[in-house]
């Protein structure tokens, strides 16, 4: 990082738990622009965890995570102009059934951003023409399949144009053909300079696009990295028998 | 007892988080003195209105007199055990009308078509007429006919009015349920082998009984209300002893007083019915976080 630059994220120390079951813990986390932060981990490790953390679905029980320089784990911070600044797509694609691709993609901009309809459409149609989504537009979620609809997600959140986008195992719940369509538009984005933090099992897919790598263990970051060094040179023995196992 | 080894060294929040703690309370202590604030100007206010406006001596006399309604309670007091009983009794009848009739609504035997019809058409006529009327014509038309070997009293048909209407809005909130159980859940039970009768009794009703179980407590309430009804045919229950002390001395407090009685009745019922859908609700969000 060059002396200077405010990171786009930045969490330090930051611990979450549900009662007395600590989630994570002693959590250390930066984020540049155009950086594609990976998060790996078994299940429970608290990947997801983490993310709704960030996008402060989650309060926090301590630590600081700053948003753009600004600290956004305030109580006083205005909850909802941040995350009009983040996206989010989640695991089951959560998109509105009772709208169609369109209307999903354009409520935010429209009822939070303040666009005009005309705009918020043509924003909409463009991305989702460039992802291949544009005969679907005028279609409910329910007629698209499982790939599509979490493409549609993704242009929902990217109809915002959001300075971070998170991204929170978006091809777990796929079938295994529909996953490359999927993470086609996530290359694109990270090879655009979209600036991302995305939990995910595709392990291929962390080491190619990835600028930084967090592995979970138990609530902690373990280690972290560039790919090359995690997946070919891990230094914790945890680490490894992760790797052997999903590799 | 042992202690389970701690492997993390104990934790103590950081000085940041301190102060976010104390900010979250100041924030959560300000939100309740503006929540007092808003309660106390609104209610004090609304009630000095009332109060000064120059109608209320003639309000307070008709409504709110402190001696008709000492002198009305004791009858109504009794009376309204009439209403009480009436819904214990009635509400039984009406879950089993309901079921029954819910279960034929959805059975697809070829043999129980004739039974499908019945409900279908049963729903339909009494869901579509006025409770009061259908409690006017058993009320006054069943004694009328002298039938021998059934009871011929207005209170007992009136009763039957409030059954058959009621029976027929809840077989409807039951159907709605049964139709709420997702068609994998008939699939895997019928995968199983078990009949369509065995489905239905061992995995849908089980699974569509809790799932309406806050819109039915919704219904009782409304019942607990609707008992109020029989006094149209004389059925003598806590409003007819109301209209009679009413009536004699011409002064409405006793009105008053039987809807103290209802509110206190329903209050509880009403307020279970949100506790359970609060837990049902956040039960189902608990797997879609």
């Amino acid at each position: 990082m060059s002396p200077g630059v405010t990171p786009v994220l930045e969490v330090a120390g930051l611990r979450k738990s549900y009662g007395d079951h600590v989630v994570l813990r002693d959590v250390d986390l930066t984020v540049n622009a155009h950086d594609v932060v990976c998060l790996i981990g078994a299940s429970g490790s608290g990947k997801s965890t983490l993310l709704r953390c960030l996008n402060l679905l989650e309060d926090i029980d301590d630590g600081v995570i700053r948003f753009d320089g600004r600290e956004i784990s305030d109580p006083l911070v205005d909850v909802r102009a941040v995350r009009g600044r983040m996206g989010m797509v989640f695991q089951a694609y959560n998109l509105f059934p009772h709208l169609s691709v369109l209307d999903n993609c354009t409520l935010a901009p429209r009822r939070v951003h303040g666009l005009t309809r005309a705009a918020a459409e043509e924003r909409a149609r463009n991305l989702l023409d460039q992802f291949g989504l544009a005969p679907h537009a005028g279609q409910h979620p329910d007629r698209l399949s499982g790939g599509q609809q979490q493409r549609a997600a993704l242009i929902r959140a990217l109809c915002t144009e959001p300075t971070l986008l998170l991204l929170d195992e978006i091809t777990a719940a796929l079938d295994p053909e529909l996953v490359g369509d999927v993470l086609r538009i996530v290359r694109d984005l990270a090879g655009a300079g979209t600036t991302m933090v995305l939990a995910t099992h595709e392990m291929a897919f962390a080491r190619e696009v990835a600028t930084t790598v967090c592995f979970l263990h138990e609530g902690r970051i373990l280690e972290q990295g560039p790919p090359d060094r995690i997946f070919n040179a891990p230094r914790e023995e945890r680490t490894r028998g992760f790797l052997r196992r999903v590799l | 007892m042992t202690q389970a080894p701690d492997p993390a060294p104990a934790w103590s929040p950081s000085p940041r988080e301190l102060e976010r703690r104390r900010q979250r309370r100041r924030q959560r202590t300000r939100s309740l003195l503006v929540a007092s604030t808003a309660v106390f100007v609104v209610f004090v206010g609304l009630g000095l209105a009332v109060v000064s406006s120059p109608g209320w001596p003639r309000v307070q006399a008709l409504f709110f007199d402190w001696d008709h309604a000492k002198a009305s309670f004791p009858e109504i007091r009794d009376r309204f055990w009439v209403n009480v009983k009436l819904f214990l009794i009635a509400e039984p009848f009406i879950l089993l009308l309901a079921l029954a009739v819910a279960l034929a609504r959805s059975s697809r035997a070829a043999l129980l078509v004739p039974l499908r019809l019945v409900a279908v058409v049963y729903t339909d006529v009494f869901r579509g007429i006025p409770t009061i009327l259908l409690i006017l014509l058993l009320g006054f038309g069943m004694p009328a006919l002298q039938l021998e070997g059934i009871p011929n009293s207005a209170l007992f048909w009136a009763g039957v009015g409030l059954v058959l209407s009621y029976g027929a809005y809840v077989a409807e909130v039951f159907r709605a349920g049964i139709e709420s159980i997702h068609p994998s859940q008939v699939a895997s039970a019928e995968a199983l082998g078990l009949s369509r009768a065995q489905t239905m009794r061992f995995v849908v009703v089980p699974q569509a009984v809790r799932r309406v179980v806050p819109p039915l407590l919704n219904d009782f309430v409304s019942l607990q209300k609707d008992t109020a009804l029989v006094a149209v045919v004389g059925g003598f229950d806590a409003v007819f002893a109301a209209r009679d002390y009413g009536n004699f001395n011409f002064n409405y407090t006793p009105y008053v007083v039987v809807a103290a009685f209802f509110v206190v009745l329903t209050v509880p019922l009403a307020r279970l019915t949100d506790r359970l859908q609060r837990r049902y609700a956040e039960r189902e969000r608990a797997g879609a976080r």
